[in-house]
């Protein structure tokens, strides 16, 4: 579904990126992990055309937005969801009005049938019906990711991108979350691309999981990055926390 | 039927209805397929439906929807109905959507008129002791201020002597330039208004005298006190606010900083000590324009001019507005801070907290005026 070949960035002056390459395929859940200050975020923003790339190919659903003009980007567009680190949710806006927004603006659907699907949209996301009238600023943290999880669904969308889901959430709001994003996956066959910190996710939810080390990524299932000598990866998947993380991972080869 | 992706139809075999779904029900189909499902409430109670879903080559969300929508609504109606030939594609999709399904909105009764009245009666009481908690509030707010300053006044090594330089360098040196144009052009309005009407008396040359006591008494100050409350009083209260909204102030706090000390008072007493400048600077302004206006359009050389001033101008003239300056001042930066820490932590209370602080200074500064008006008066000066 994404497809990036060639890919080098650079942003302010650093060069982030350097003949980048990696697929996302059908219905996988892809993490993307690597150091702070690495170019994950970078990576997630230059894919979904918010930061212009200086050499590459950039494919989602096999178009290139540089290619297309104005009407075909949002076609394009519509096509996937965003979550953002924090939700970015409107500020001046409900729950239930940051949802309807993207509804209103591209389909005209009547206001009944617009208040059921923005409801509907909310407790797919696990959010009780009461969240709706609320202001961004009177839900917690966990609440205002899923209600961003919650627009970004609104259209329907076959392709996910997800900035770090659980950074800041606590590891029962964190583990609520990855379980979330396994069952919309499943129920609504979505294609998943995530930039994540947390191990204890990338173990849960992804099939695969990208590395981004020397500029480039390096991808593969755990079982195989496992296997790989970089030393960044050994230490990723080797250190304290990576050791606690996999030891949860029954019947893997861990050691 | 609705579109060329998706459609329906339906039609009798044997005992039962069947109306069978195909093509793509997606979200971009849910206009047309919810029109058009909508005249389906015309089946007959009783009736067998079977909804076929063989034909459907995709769903999502919103179609699954439509489906378990008329379903269930048909049902209530007394019709039986069932989902049948479910792909097992499609069958996680349905359960999650139907576990899922929105809580019906509670409805509203009716409002009467009575409702109404009560509501707007209501909406006022709240207003006005809205209004009473502001006041009650700015006033202890002021304490809050003052009680710091006494002892900041203690401790006077511990006030910082560099924003307060900074805060009169931008609500100061800042405003000069728009400051000395518009006090320019209100002279310039005044004379040659005053003239125009003063002229039916012949006595133009009373013109200067208008201006040497409307401006020095009333507009010079009132002008500077207007424009420094939308450029610096908006300001005070943007940048507490969003020091608010990063939870800066908070860390103030916690490291034992006192945000009142370090944000309010440089503010307070850098706009308290150059308003009165300001304003000095706006009436010296006015005048030069008034003198340029009775020039030109009186024939006044600048010579009779400054010798007509000073008939006019009696001991207190100019220092009855300048004394002024220093309330306006304060009341413009309280009401500007104080706004600045009620921010809540969104972008749009800031917008509408300084819009506030705004309109709210600028209306205590002309009650304040009038308060001074009475006040002169009383002391016959």
């Amino acid at each position: 579904m994404v497809r990036v070949r060639g890919l080098r960035t650079r942003v302010g002056g650093r060069v982030l990126h350097d003949n980048l390459e990696f697929d996302l395929r059908h219905g996988e859940v892809l993490g993307v992990v690597g150091g702070s200050g690495s170019g994950k975020s970078v990576l997630l923003r230059t894919v979904i055309g918010l930061i212009e790339p200086e050499v590459g190919d950039i494919e989602v659903f096999g178009e290139d937005w540089r290619r297309l003009d104005d009407a075909g980007r949002r076609v394009l567009e519509a096509q996937w969801g965003v979550l953002f680190q924090d939700g970015a949710l409107f500020s001046s806006l409900t729950a239930a009005q940051n949802i309807a927004l993207p509804l209103r603006e591209q389909l005209q659907l009547q206001p009944p049938l617009l208040d059921e699907v923005t409801q509907l949209k909310l407790s797919l996301v696990g959010l009780p019906g009461d969240t709706s009238a609320k202001y961004p600023a009177e839900l917690s943290g966990g609440m205002r990711k899923r209600a961003g999880l919650a627009r970004a669904l609104a259209l329907d969308p076959q392709l996910l991108f997800l900035d770090e889901p659980t950074a800041g959430l606590d590891p029962i709001a964190a583990g609520a979350f990855d379980e979330l994003i396994r069952d919309l996956r499943a129920s609504l066959g979505l294609t998943v691309f995530m930039v994540t910190h947390d191990l204890d996710s990338l173990i849960a939810i992804c099939d695969r999981v990208a590395v981004l080390v020397d500029k480039r990524l390096i991808i593969g299932t755990i079982a195989e990055l496992l296997r790989d000598p970089h030393p960044w990866i050994q230490a990723y998947f080797r250190g304290p926390r990576g050791r606690a993380a996999l030891a949860g991972l029954n019947g893997q080869a861990v050691g | 039927m609705p579109s060329a992706e998706a459609s329906f139809d339906l039609r009798t075999e044997g005992d039962a209805l069947v109306l069978r779904a195909a093509g793509r029900w997606l979200i971009a189909s849910a206009a047309a397929l919810d029109h058009a499902l909508g005249r389906l409430a015309e089946i007959a109670p009783g009736t067998r439906l079977r909804i076929d879903l063989a034909g459907l080559e995709r769903l999502d969300t919103v179609g699954a929807w439509l489906l378990l929508r008329t379903a269930r609504t048909l049902e209530a109606q007394g019709v039986v109905a069932s989902i049948e030939n479910v792909a097992p594609g499609f069958a996680p999709l349905l359960d999650q959507v139907a576990k899922g399904e929105p809580a019906p909105l509670p409805a509203l009764p009716p409002e009467s008129f009575a409702d109404r009245l009560v509501d707007i009666l209501a909406a006022i009481g709240e207003r006005t002791f809205g209004a009473g908690a502001e006041i009650r509030e700015l006033v202890g707010f002021f304490g809050l201020v003052m009680v710091t300053a006494l002892r900041t006044l203690r401790h006077p090594s511990r006030f910082r002597a560099a924003a307060l330089v900074t805060q009169m360098d931008r609500s100061g040196v800042g405003a000069l330039p728009i400051v000395g144009l518009l006090s320019f052009l209100i002279g310039i309005v005044i004379a040659f208004q005053g003239a125009d009407q003063l002229r039916r008396f012949g006595a133009e040359i009373f013109t200067v005298n208008l201006l040497a006591v409307g401006i020095l008494r009333e507009l010079g100050v009132l002008i500077t006190a207007i424009i420094v409350a939308g450029r610096s009083g908006s300001a005070f209260t943007a940048e507490i606010g969003a020091m608010e909204v990063n939870e800066e102030v908070d860390a103030m706090r916690t490291l034992g900083l006192d945000p009142v000390e370090l944000l309010v008072l440089p503010r307070l007493v850098g706009l308290v000590l150059v308003l009165p400048l300001l304003a000095a600077y706006a009436d010296f302004m006015a005048l030069v324009g008034g003198a340029l206006m009775s020039w030109v359009s009186l024939g006044v050389t600048p010579p009779f001019f400054v010798q007509q001033l000073h008939q006019a101008v009696g001991e207190w003239t100019f220092w009855v507005g300048i004394l002024k300056a220093p309330f306006f001042a304060a009341t413009i930066a309280l009401v500007g801070c104080r706004a600045g820490f009620h921010v809540s932590r969104s972008a749009e209370s800031v917008g509408r907290l300084t819009t506030l602080s705004v309109v709210r200074s600028i209306f205590l500064v002309i009650i304040i005026d009038a308060l001074f008006s009475v006040l002169y008066s009383r002391l016959g000066i």
